[in-house]
């Protein structure tokens, strides 16, 4: 079992709609990810950070398609496996949690039959209490009682929803997690409560890829935080480096645009809007609306990602040669 | 003319609204807003924030304001004058100066019509204007004062603007009718953190420099602690604490409040969260006690949370409802 359990290189996924396509991810580089931590992805809506996560799932619906790339895991490309293949690596291998997953929930279906279905569908000859003894110990897991197991959705809380779809993509003990937005639109405390659920998660050398556009929820759980701008990475680095030294200009003005709890600083804002992905700027992404602008270079040429120091990625002229 | 309110603008008291469920004697009651009391004064505009989770009543508080809903018990009143008696000509003016802004700044457009459209509306329903000219006018400098550009938004249909852009306009059409108070029901919660700190300046803005007061209805602390001057804190349809932003935010007195402040995270991996937070396992019971509605979930309970029910009572420059505050 290889220490490095995801690498992504150079991942391009269009929506091909009308003559010119929607490039939702281009060219992105995630390097590679270690089993047992968190890797954030942030970035504001449209950025491509939900069409990454179905990329790598291989879950991309038409007009969606994978133009390139690689998507490695466990040492296979699983851009090259028939459906399949992929079918039996996802959700026992990788498993999802979807945006507002919570609402997802068949609703009338009791939780039981929700976590039994995905366990059943994956393997087969289980007794039944066997199944019962299993489902009850993933309600403990997220830390539900067992109670919870004859409910419908509808007699459970948004964060109590949310856990049963926590449950169920742990249900087949899975090596790799991505959560698209797991704590959007809960409440703060159930928020807190599901963050750290998540690190229990990680802490049982689970991986997970959390994308959330949330940046203090970044900064509270993930070991590593890639920043995304308009399909592309434009840094990544330790949690700690990249709040405490952000390098490019947008993740700059991303993190001091968060309204802070403590002490009164500003909110900066960042003018001008992300650009249409139909028709990307010319160069980097980013240079209509950076403050440092570098003219004749940014406006010209495209920053590839480089490593400036050991772990620490960079798409940008400042710090480029 | 009496004037026996006048120092208050608004002021909102002992505000109920229970919605029955049902049949008529073996309905549900769901008490949504319990006995609910605050002002924003007349002399300089204010923001008060009214923040809480889901179901806490916050929204349904704002909806009474704005007359949308009925209250069951309590009284609103405008310039010294109940809105549930207003005549006509009270009402029309009501409805100009207590303005709404909501959360989702496209379900607020028509798509099939350009903005443009939804500018006019309230110039014509108010008669602001007798000329095309004038109207123009008029939309052109209320797009200004929300800091937009006419020539790039007039024409446009919703989708083709951001939801920044779009938030701004519907500031632009409340502020068309010179309000008074503004009630936001969450304008920021479905914007990037980019676009939100850009509504947030506008608010303090039109604060500032058009004595705008807002009723600033939210769930995050950290930008109601940006734009507010006050806050109070609800939690299933009462307000445990209430007093100075700052005051709150630095130093809660209420169990509730310290929870609530203390789950936000702060966007600094150097300060993470160092206590674990329990979630409920199963869904508490909605008991109809008389005790504290915190009880449950308390850390700090005593016995007599549990028999009764604590009063708000003045504590230093802020008011709580909880035992511990009392001698």
């Amino acid at each position: 079992m290889s220490d490095r359990i995801l690498e992504i290189k150079n991942l391009t996924a269009y929506y091909e709609i009308g003559t010119s396509p929607t490039r939702a991810v281009d060219n992105a580089t995630l390097g590679i990810i270690r089993r047992g931590e968190i890797l954030g992805i942030a970035g504001e809506s449209a950025c491509g950070k939900t069409t990454l996560a179905l990329a790598i799932l291989r879950l991309l619906k038409p007009p969606g398609r994978i133009r390139g790339g690689e998507v490695i895991f466990d040492g296979v490309n699983l851009l090259e496996l028939g459906e399949e293949e992929i079918r039996r690596i996802r959700w026992k291998r990788i498993s999802y949690i979807p945006q507002s997953s919570m609402n997802a929930l068949n609703p009338v279906m009791r939780t039981r039959d929700q976590l039994s279905d995905g366990i059943r569908a994956h393997e087969s000859g289980q007794s039944r209490d066997d199944l019962e003894g299993r489902i009850e110990g993933l309600l403990k897991d997220v830390g539900l009682s067992r109670d919870v197991i004859g409910m419908y959705p509808h007699e459970l809380s948004g964060g109590m929803r949310q856990r049963v779809a926590i449950a169920m993509a742990m249900a087949l003990d899975p090596e790799l997690l991505i959560a698209d937005e797991p704590t959007t639109a809960l409440d703060v405390i159930v928020q807190r409560g599901i963050l750290q659920l998540l690190g229990e998660i990680r802490d049982r050398m689970h991986t997970i890829l959390l994308i959330t556009h949330d940046m203090a929820a970044q900064a509270e759980i993930s070991d590593r935080v890639g920043i995304m701008y308009a399909g592309k990475m434009a840094e990544i680095g330790r949690t700690e480096e990249v709040f405490g030294d952000p390098l490019h200009p947008y993740t700059r003005l991303l993190i001091s645009s968060i309204p802070k709890l403590r002490g009164k600083s500003e909110p900066t804002w960042i003018g001008g809007l992300p650009p249409d992905l139909r028709s990307p700027p010319k160069g980097c992404r980013f240079n209509p609306r950076c403050p440092r602008l570098i003219a004749g270079t940014c406006d010209t040429k495209e920053p590839g990602l480089a490593e400036v120091s050991p772990g620490r990625f960079v798409a940008c002229h400042l710090y480029g040669d | 003319m009496i004037m026996s309110d006048s120092q208050n603008l608004l002021q909102v008291g002992h505000l109920t609204k229970i919605f029955r469920s049902g049949g008529f004697s073996a309905g549900k009651e769901l008490v949504a807003v319990d006995d609910v009391s605050f002002d924003i004064p007349t002399e300089k505009p204010v923001t008060l924030t009214l923040a809480g989770e889901s179901g806490s009543g916050k929204t349904t508080t704002a909806r009474m304001v704005l007359g949308f809903t009925k209250p069951t018990q309590g009284e609103i009143t405008y310039r010294g004058k109940s809105i549930l008696n207003m005549g006509n000509d009270e009402w029309r003016r009501y409805r100009r100066e207590v303005q709404a802004v909501f959360q989702d700044p496209f379900g607020a457009f028509n798509p099939m019509y350009v903005v443009d459209h939804s500018l006019k509306i309230p110039i014509q329903k108010y008669g602001l204007a007798k000329t095309e000219d004038e109207i123009r006018r008029l939309i052109s400098d209320a797009l200004e004062v929300v800091g937009l550009r006419p020539e790039e938004i007039l024409g446009k249909y919703p989708h083709q603007l951001s939801g920044g852009q779009r938030q701004r306009i519907m500031l632009a059409r409340a502020f068309l009718l010179r309000p008074r108070i503004v009630v936001a029901d969450e304008p920021v919660s479905m914007l990037d953190a980019s676009m939100r700190a850009d509504i947030l300046h506008l608010m303090l803005d039109l604060k500032r420099r058009w004595n705008v007061s807002f009723l600033y209805i939210t769930h995050d602390l950290s930008t109601a602690h940006y734009v507010s001057d006050s806050i109070a804190i609800m939690y299933q349809g009462s307000i445990l604490e209430m007093g100075p932003i700052d005051d709150v935010i630095s130093n809660p007195l209420h169990p509730y409040s310290k929870l609530l402040i203390d789950s936000i995270p702060i966007p600094d991996p150097g300060q993470r969260w160092q206590e674990h937070v329990q979630l409920p396992s199963k869904e508490l019971q909605t008991q109809i006690s008389n005790g504290c509605k915190f009880y449950d979930r308390c850390g700090a309970r005593m016995e007599v949370c549990k028999a009764e029910r604590p009063a708000l009572g003045q504590e230093g420059s802020r008011s709580v409802a909880c035992h511990l505050y009392r001698a």
